[in-house]
């Protein structure tokens, strides 16, 4: 009798444990605070400060991403994201090999730039051998060549009060109601003054290919694939992400993703 | 009121009462943080899985073979003469696991995805807010295991309790035997092998998981370029975050198995009020006469 008792009690605890488990493993409930500015999720996107200020902190100013050697290059760069733009624009930019392509420097600057791919090519390079990390899971290591962005800001003489580099690009990244939406971002002058921030033209020693983001792509390497915009002819310094997007600071932000990708 | 209950457990007092195999066993320290630990464990698996979910590959090595292979497992789906099939791919062996991974859904509505919904946060596919998730619980489960090493330094908790001694070698084979046999004997010390257990998911599963995590984060690898060469690329660091990922998944069904099998009054009781009815002290000395 006394043994019933016990398996019976047994049987309940574990009866109740499982549907427990089950009830929460479904989660519906918890999905629905979840989304952005959603104040659940708000909470939660706490802990992203403190990821941001803890790797600031720990990592600096200029601390390198690893360099790898040619011996590392054993594929060519996985494309990603838009990798054949269909737009007009692009599309005209390309068939004249990128001849009438200027990159804007505009924004909170003292003399707002209009740079030909000869005249960026002309300045000093930077060539870098470097894993890039998509924010899925996946690394690939390639050769990158491109001016370093410090140089362009510099030429284009920062206003002290600009805070962010924004990157405008030719490609259509979605077709929303209101229009295409083309893809954008922003980083900090701290990675934009980062040593290996570069504005490459050049990947495994060839020029950028259109799927990897011809004719330049910018390259942050302490950070996630999604901070490193493709097909760029633009840059803006902002002070505030007011005026970019949706106001998360760029494209992938503005669809859940955090503005820091340093983890 | 604890101190005093802990310095004189209840088997040591001879004639004692009824009720003095009642002992007050977990420290508040240990029942806080075992349960910070549970709840940021549960919400870590869920959202680490959505995580995966992105790319249900792993890989050995700095980078992700797509012109070569190094991949070690995959999940995914395939259109096959019966429709479309999940599938995983382990070392090369390759298994139908259509209607949980690769291939998953109500009936009808099967999507292609690695885990299925029901283990994933959220329950539809989303990366950004399984990413906030992740490390926000990360940064719990993090400061949980600090607070644990020192509260447990101090009160003694980690030297009295979970310190290996050489006569814990010498039970083995016995305690081994006994679990085996579904023998438990109440006592206030942890036996050798949950000190094994509780020792290695505290001191060797849990700092892995955060020292392969942060092997991952691109910044963290300009700070400690160092670390993914000793654990042999970005790609291992993240194949090994997800083995110890399933050890610890082993680790929670063995301790679920183990407190229903103990006594799951008992055993619940203890980890949330701290007190833990152990076996009447004449038994102590026949263990063999004892029963479940």
């Amino acid at each position: 009798m006394a043994k019933f008792q016990i398996s019976r009690r047994k049987f309940l605890t574990a009866g109740s444990l499982g549907l427990s488990g089950i009830a929460l493993s479904g989660c519906d409930a918890f999905d629905s605070g979840l989304g952005i500015g959603g104040g659940l999720r708000s909470f939660l996107e706490n802990a992203n400060g403190l990821t941001y200020r803890a790797q600031r902190f720990l990592a600096g100013r200029d601390a390198l991403a690893p360099e790898f050697t040619e011996a590392d290059i054993r594929q060519p760069q996985r494309p990603n994201g838009v990798t054949a733009p269909d737009d007009d624009t692009y599309k005209g930019l390309l068939a004249n090999n990128f001849a009438d392509w200027r990159l804007e420097v505009t924004g909170l600057v003292e003399k707002p730039l209009s740079l030909t791919r000869e005249q960026l090519q002309n300045m000093p390079s930077r060539t870098q051998i470097t894993r890039h990390d998509c924010v899925e899971g996946w690394s690939c290591i390639a050769k990158w060549t491109g001016t370093p962005l410090s140089l362009v800001l510099d030429q284009a003489v920062v206003k002290p009060q600009a805070r962010y580099v924004m990157f405008h690009c030719l490609d259509t990244i979605e077709q929303s109601l209101s229009g295409n939406i083309k893809y954008y971002g922003t980083i900090d002058l701290v990675d934009a003054r980062h040593p290996q921030t570069i504005l490459a033209y050049g990947l495994n020693g060839k020029p950028l290919p259109v799927e990897n983001g011809a004719p330049l792509r910018v390259r942050v390497e302490r950070q996630l694939g999604y901070k490193m915009p493709k097909y760029i002819y633009k840059i803006e310094l902002v002070d505030s992400f007011a005026t970019v997007g949706g106001g998360r600071g760029g494209y992938w932000e503005d669809n859940g993703y955090d503005w820091y990708g340093g983890i | 009121m604890e101190t005093v209950a802990r310095g004189q457990p209840a088997a040591e007092t001879d004639a004692a009462p009824k009720d003095a195999t009642l002992i007050y066993r977990q420290s508040r320290w240990t029942r806080l943080t075992h349960w910070l630990w549970a709840l940021s464990l549960f919400f870590m698996l869920l959202s680490g899985l959505q995580i995966f979910n992105a790319r249900p590959q792993l890989y050995i090595g700095k980078q992700s073979g797509f012109e070569f292979n190094n991949t070690i497992l995959q999940i995914g789906a395939e259109n096959t003469a019966n429709g479309p099939r999940g599938f995983t791919e382990i070392f090369g062996h390759r298994f139908d696991t259509t209607g949980v991974l690769g291939w998953s859904g109500p009936p009808g509505q099967e999507t292609p995805r690695a885990f299925p919904s029901w283990a994933t946060i959220p329950s539809y596919y989303d990366l950004g807010t399984a990413r906030v998730v992740h490390f926000f619980f990360a940064w719990i489960l993090t400061a949980t295991l600090l607070v644990w090493l020192i509260a447990g330094l101090i009160n003694g908790h980690i030297r009295r309790d979970l310190a290996p001694r050489l006569s814990d070698l010498r039970k083995l084979p016995r305690d081994i035997v006994d679990h085996a046999k579904l023998k438990f004997h109440h006592t206030r010390e942890y036996n050798t092998l949950q000190k094994m257990a509780y020792g290695g998911v505290l001191f060797v599963a849990l700092p892995l998981m955060i020292v392969t995590g942060l092997a991952m984060s691109p910044s963290m690898d300009s700070v400690l370029p160092w670390l993914n060469e000793f654990l042999g690329g970005r790609q291992t660091a993240r194949t090994i975050h997800f083995t110890v990922m399933v050890l610890l998944v082993l680790f929670f069904i063995v301790h679920i198995l183990m407190i229903l099998a103990a006594g799951p009054i008992n055993e619940l009781r203890s980890i949330i009020t701290g007190w833990y009815r152990t076996d009447p002290p004449a038994k102590h000395d026949q263990p063999t006469e004892r029963s479940v």
